[in-house]
């Protein structure tokens, strides 16, 4: 359908722009605001995915959560003396090889086209879009095969709340 | 009824569309509308009163970093709470450990956290507290 | 049913996580309640707790098989490497209580991330699903990155935490992003899944699964400090509080390499000629690297982490053999390989005093007339190190180039001997220091052995000589896990 197509190069164009000028801004408070926008995007890819959860992980979660831990990060570290310190980010000879080395592999892979690759075919045939949420799906899955994983990352989570508060206990004292 | 999934989410999307051109649509007609006076009294922070001193830009401190950890802690908590009550009438009670076991988990680290001061804003430092 | 996913045999298959996870929790919660800056009770109830999950595993292997549904497999190699990294842990805090006593460090946290260390380490060992295997490498890593910062006042301290962090952080997102395309290619995520995929007919195109395979190559190989990604190892080694360097030269990296042996030899077996001089390279790289660095150290914990580059690559020329002797090699000599070198720390962490003063090679001159069982320890550590018989390292490297020689690796075991004969010269330098030379500043101000030190000395002594000279003790259950893992 168009409007899906118009609406997958919008959120794409979303993504890259926001995504060049994150590291391109000399400000580091205007690189969060761009990746911000970056995120929206890639959101709203999730979405177009018809993958619903994470949609709403993206937006609450990243743009919510994490973007507030990176502005906070960011008024934490003195700016001004950092802009007037050598920088690493002039790396200009490197980036390219990576960019051109990229580039050579979107290339083959666009050359080659869509049907120059297997994949290999998924068990299951995935069930209808509408028959079932694709949060519910994804609820199953995760609190029965997954149940593990996702119990494990509760302890991920306190190893690194136990970690914050042993280093920002340091720059207290 | 939706007979696409672009159409089930087509009200969002007028809605975000509606947001953004009213958005853009009044700041263009105050730029068109308002009157633009430009001197250094009007660039001032405060237009009238209280003369600025020193960089607006200071450096917050590490208390905000843990309290900003200590939300995302919970947000990604809170996160896992939305699939689990789809299915809670499903799995019943083996959902409902999981999730409790879950929850400790994170409330020990909240509780750890809390103990530990670092939610304390009253000047003490963390390392007074514990003596 | 509900209940399927979680039966009793599979709670006894995750005991010893579960029982590390737990007392890892309680340390942390119990440390603002008990008001007290600085005690050993943590470090008693730590090793209660790595004993408690050494006793877990055993039991869990003797009522192994796979646990939640594929998500772990408790077999012999699960339990081989889940001991190891238990053991190392004990290792780690027997001489950590002197240690942080001395630079008045707090003990509770350094003692819960130690074990949640160990715990994320048992899960990479026992994972046969790519999403556990990144979740226990995240706990693993994330604990070490802040005990290699633990100390709060030392600079150095604070850039290895950092150095560490940020590559450490960029490794395990190349890790992710393998992963990734694995799902996205096959289709699964289980490593006997993937391996059923990749030779069968319907095997996805070649580019996708080495890409993949790429990326999870470089993840890895920067955990297990392999060359090229080895740049980190000197200076976080060097920064980070002793033991915890100790630590991280067996417990992590022995996770890491079963992690690496564990997908390299069931996963992506089917592809094993393509990854195959990958790993040659490597390894000759880290080999040298490693050796011809520590050659110009003077520092001995930077000589030692760069001799930890240099045993990763010996590792790795067991894993490019890509036969179950190989396997089994690679296993003794990680164990052996983790008893020798917490052992070496630990001396070095007993000479270096308050502040770690004294870290180069030098101070340790005449540390034979002041503490002869300090010095004969360190020499039996330095010789299996250097691979002399009758202890643990030579076997280890024995069986490694064995195991090469049988998969036709001429050139790479020829040049392997030649690197472990240029290594014998910076570790045979100690030992004359230590023997041949008067008392300097440091040997003069060190102090008596304390009990959990002694105790940190003489169990890493007996194991690499146990293992040099009973061998096959852990060889033959090392062979015979080794035919498990598919």
């Amino acid at each position: 359908m168009l409007i899906d197509t118009v609406l997958f190069y919008i959120f794409a164009a979303l993504v890259l722009g926001g995504g060049i000028l994150t590291i391109t801004r000399r400000n580091a408070v205007h690189s969060a605001m761009w990746l911000i926008v970056s995120l929206l995007g890639v959101a709203g890819l999730y979405l177009q995915q018809q993958a619903e959860f994470l949609f709403a992980v993206q937006i609450v979660l990243y743009v919510g959560g994490i973007m507030v831990l990176f502005l906070f990060v960011i008024m934490l570290v003195n700016l001004d003396q950092a802009a007037r310190e050598r920088q690493f980010n002039r790396h200009w000879f490197v980036a390219l090889v990576a960019v051109a080395a990229v580039g050579a592999e979107i290339g083959y892979f666009i050359y080659r086209g869509r049907t120059g690759f297997h994949i290999a075919e998924l068990g299951a045939p995935i069930a209808a879009p509408h028959a079932l949420g694709n949060t519910e799906m994804l609820a199953d899955t995760l609190f029965s095969e997954y149940l593990l994983p996702f119990e494990i990352a509760s302890l991920l989570l306190l190893v690194a709340v136990v970690g914050a508060v042993v280093m920002a206990k340091k720059r207290i004292q | 009824m939706p007979t696409s999934y672009t159409e089930l989410y087509f009200p969002v999307l007028v809605q975000a569309l509606i947001a953004m051109g009213l958005a853009g649509g009044l700041l263009t007609a105050s730029y068109i509308l308002g009157k633009r006076v430009r001197n250094r009294v009007k660039d001032m922070p405060y237009e009238s009163g209280i003369v600025p001193t020193g960089d607006a830009r200071q450096r917050f401190s590490v208390k905000f970093y843990l309290v900003a950890m200590l939300f995302i802690l919970f947000d990604i908590e809170a996160i896992f709470l939305y699939p689990w009550v789809v299915v809670y009438r499903e799995l019943k009670m083996f959902a409902f450990v999981e999730m409790l076991v879950f929850v400790i988990l994170i409330l020990s680290g909240f509780f750890y956290m809390w103990k530990k001061g670092a939610l304390d804003w009253s000047g003490t430092d963390l390392s007074r507290r514990r003596r | 049913m509900p209940g399927n996913f979680a039966t009793a045999s599979d709670v006894i298959r995750f005991l010893p996580e579960i029982i590390l996870a737990v007392m890892g929790t309680l340390l942390m919660i119990l440390d603002p309640l008990l008001h007290r800056r600085s005690s050993n009770a943590f470090g008693h109830l730590s090793i209660l707790a790595l004993a408690g999950a050494l006793g877990g595993a055993i039991y869990a292997y003797l009522n192994g098989g796979p646990a939640f549904g594929g998500m772990l497999m408790v077999d012999g190699f699960a339990t081989f490497f889940g001991v190891l990294v238990i053991v190392a842990g004990i290792l780690t805090i027997l001489p950590s209580y002197r240690f942080l006593a001395r630079q008045g460090a707090e003990t509770s946290e350094y003692h819960a991330l130690l074990l949640f260390s160990v715990a994320g380490q048992c899960l990479m060992v026992a994972a046969n699903d790519l999403i556990m295997v990144f979740i226990g490498l995240e706990i693993s890593s994330i604990s070490s990155y802040i005990l290699a910062g633990y100390l709060r006042e030392d600079k150095r301290a604070n850039e290895a935490s950092l150095k560490y962090f940020l590559l450490g952080s960029f490794a395990t997102a190349f890790f992710l992003y393998g992963v990734a395309l694995i799902y996205g290619s096959t289709g699964t995520i289980n490593l006997a899944g993937v391996n059923v995929v990749l030779s069968g007919p319907g095997a996805p195109s070649l580019v996708f699964v080495g890409v993949a395979a790429a990326l999870m190559f470089v993840g890895l190989g920067f955990k297990v400090s392999a060359a090229p990604f080895q740049v980190w190892t000197p200076d976080v080694y060097q920064g980070a509080p002793t033991p915890i360097s100790a630590f991280l030269s067996a417990g992590p990296k022995a996770a890491a390499f079963a992690v690496f042996l564990r997908i390299f030899t069931t996963a992506f077996a089917p592809i094993g000629h393509g990854w195959e001089p990958l790993v040659w390279a490597s390894a000759l790289l880290s080999m040298t690297i490693g050796n011809f660095a520590a050659l110009q150290q003077s520092n001995i914990k930077r000589m030692l982490a760069y001799s930890s580059i240099a045993h990763a690559g010996y590792v790795l020329v067991a894993l490019t053999a890509r036969s179950e002797v190989g396997t089994a090699a690679a296993m003794f000599y990680l164990a052996a390989y983790a008893f020798m070198n917490i052992g070496a720390f630990a001396v070095v962490s007993h000479l270096s005093g308050k502040g770690e003063r004294y870290q180069n090679i030098e101070d340790f001159s005449g540390l034979a007339q002041k503490q002869p069982l300090a010095a004969a320890m360190f020499s039996i550590f330095l010789l299996s190190l250097i691979g002399v018989p009758l202890t643990g390292g030579f076997f280890g490297k024995f069986y490694i180039f064995k195991a090469a020689l049988e998969s036709h690796l001429v050139w790479l075991t020829v040049l392997g001997l030649l690197n472990s004969a240029v290594a014998a010269y910076y570790y045979l330098r100690i030992l004359v220091m230590m023997y041949m030379r008067e008392p300097a500043e440091a040997t003069e101000a060190v102090e008596p052995l304390s009990p959990g030190l002694r105790l940190a000395l003489i169990v890493p002594a007996i194991g690499t000589l146990f293992l040099g000279i009973f061998p096959n003790w852990v060889l033959d259950f090392a062979g015979k896990s080794s035919v498990l893992l598919k």
